[in-house]
């Protein structure tokens, strides 16, 4: 069975000039202990089908689904007190910038510990025991003297880490991934890649990487989803993907990456866009 | 041989920062010692972490810092910011983009005034001649007319690049520094915006200075190389030079860092976690 399964998502926003659909009948679904990145660009609404599945997006959003299961509780009809149990213990987010979802007034400790308080109901003693234990985990050096670090003591990487060691602080089912390497340099962004991969691989979580980096996509995951425009263009796993991609739109996207440049222009999506409209003016 | 535009001999520069209330004062050394010629018309790319002094060295050769030690020689005259004034010739000749395009805009700021603020503050042209220049630019790196009244806001992050790269231009530079101009967007807009700066530099023939920490982008448009490490330059030479045969050891694990997207690696990935399950 399918850790969170959802069938025709859509999210749409009120806005003044009428609402505004940013996800439009998504389907999708994840096993424990496999890797599902979603990719796309920019306003393709990848991240806001996963803040709907937390339940953390804004009064203007309305959600609508025909099915959001996760691990056998249907998060359509749960109540906000029944979500925020199962949100933040049993399905995990990370975000993009580690420094801005860091609150700077309070020490990386006291945050790894409101976790462990809040969900898992321990004493002191042992929140201090297993944040240490956990930020060990995430490759922190000397995590006793890091616990009493605030935020802007540390590095971009290091505060990643944190993050990660928050999400991870529960032993999650499912961890979402949304952008979690994008704010970093590359030789941090695979320690951060590596890290996130083998505590997948040892915990069993489903995880979910959001993204926009064909390279992320290609070194951590099972399966991929390519959405444009709020609609799902392609499910297919990494090497068929990479291999043999079905929808133009990503082919577009690969052609786009630099190291697949042929002459001296890159391809844009844009390009590809102008190509598809010709096609479809020719046809009719 | 061609002409050369820029010049860097053992360029060093120091930051003082106070140890507090009883500490001793320190001082940083971020960019230890860096030389280095470019011709025109060229792109050299400077590639490294953060915090190795790749900005650093930007600013110094944009004239915003001045070097501590060492000579920064632009079009072959010696230039000292510490010493001399900026004369507004010099700040014709360079111009930088920065990274994040959303910081880079005044909110406040139309974008006909934004591209005509260096145009007022370095040369003597009218409010007419400036709009009309202004509009030209906007036309040039892929807008229109209509956007000269319009505030950055209303615009995507790509499109806030093309500006700040319009702004750049506006005062016809022979040198252009680049500072990570593309690491902010997304993958098909990043292409635009590499192409853009790929066809500027035919029509204006353009030098480039480009600050970048992907690889994968620098392979695609610089011609020479430059790693840095921790203030120093740790490999030099032509981009064949460097990504076919890496000789310190620190461009190979930046090499070895960058992910890499073509099938074979996909499926040794694969086949490795198969082993490993």
């Amino acid at each position: 069975m399918a850790l969170l399964e959802i069938k025709n998502l859509s999210v749409g926003f009120d806005t003044s000039s009428g609402q505004f659909m940013a996800v439009q009948g998504i389907d999708l679904h994840v096993d424990a202990s496999e890797v599902l990145a979603i990719v796309g660009e920019s306003g393709s609404g990848k991240s806001v089908a996963m803040l709907a599945v937390m339940g953390l997006l804004p009064n203007t959003a309305t959600v609508t689904a025909d099915k959001m299961v996760f691990n056998g509780h249907d998060m359509l009809t749960m109540t906000t007190k029944q979500r925020r149990q199962i949100v933040g213990r049993d399905v995990a987010m990370i975000f993009q910038e580690p420094m801005a979802s860091l609150n700077p007034c309070f020490t990386v400790g006291f945050q790894l510990e409101e976790v462990l308080r809040f969900h898992m109901k321990m004493d002191a003693r042992t929140r201090r025991t297993r944040a240490i234990e956990l930020l060990k985990q995430v490759g922190i050096p000397t995590p006793e003297e890091r616990l009493n670090s605030f935020p802007h003591q540390m590095s971009g990487g290091q505060c990643q880490r944190v993050m990660i060691a928050i999400a991870i602080a529960c032993n999650p089912k499912l961890l979402i991934a949304d952008e979690p390497t994008t704010a970093l340099d590359v030789t941090i962004q695979k320690q951060i890649l590596d890290l996130l991969v083998s505590l997948q691989a040892k915990h069993g979580m489903g995880l979910i990487m959001i993204t926009h980096d064909m390279g992320v996509v290609a070194e951590t995951a099972d399966r991929v989803i390519v959405q444009y425009k709020g609609r799902k263009m392609e499910e297919a796993d990494v090497l068929s993907l990479f291999e043999t991609p079905k929808s133009p739109y990503t082919r577009a996207l690969l052609s786009a990456l630099p190291e697949n440049a042929t002459g001296d222009r890159l391809s844009t999506v844009a390009d590809f866009m102008k190509n598809e409209a010709a096609n479809a003016g020719a046809a009719t | 041989m061609s002409e050369i535009v820029l010049e860097g001999r053992n360029i060093v520069r120091d930051y003082h920062v106070s140890g507090g209330l009883f500490g001793k004062p320190k001082t940083v050394r971020a960019v230890k010692g860096v030389s280095f010629t470019l011709e025109k018309g060229k792109t050299l790319a400077i590639v490294g972490e953060s915090g190795c002094g790749k900005s650093t060295l930007g600013r110094i050769l944009t004239l915003i810092d001045p070097q501590s030690e060492g000579e920064l020689l632009i079009d072959g005259k010696p230039i000292n910011i510490a010493k001399d004034r900026v004369t507004p010739e010099m700040r014709r000749k360079v111009q930088i983009i920065f990274q994040n395009p959303y910081g880079s805009l005044n909110p406040r700021q139309k974008i006909g005034e934004v591209l005509g603020e260096p145009l007022l503050l370095n040369t003597n042209k009218t409010a007419a001649e400036r709009r009309e220049l202004a509009m030209q630019m906007l036309v040039k790196v892929g807008l229109g007319p209509e956007h000269y009244n319009r505030y950055p806001h209303m615009f995507s992050g790509g499109q806030r690049q093309r500006i700040a790269i319009a702004r750049a231009l506006m005062l016809s530079p022979s040198l252009l520094v680049l500072d990570e101009p593309v690491s902010a967007l997304d993958l098909s807009v990043q292409a635009q915006v590499l192409n853009l700066l790929a066809d500027l530099q035919d029509e204006f023939n353009l030098t480039y200075v480009f600050i970048s920490h992907d690889l994968s982008v620098v392979r695609y448009i610089a011609d020479e190389v430059m790693v840095m490490y921790y203030g120093e330059v740790v490999e030099y030479g032509t981009r064949d030079e460097v990504f076919s045969n890496p000789q310190h050891s620190y461009t190979k694990t930046l090499f070895a860092a960058t992910p890499k997207s073509d099938v074979a690696s996909i499926r040794a990935r694969l086949e490795k976690k198969k082993a490993a399950a």
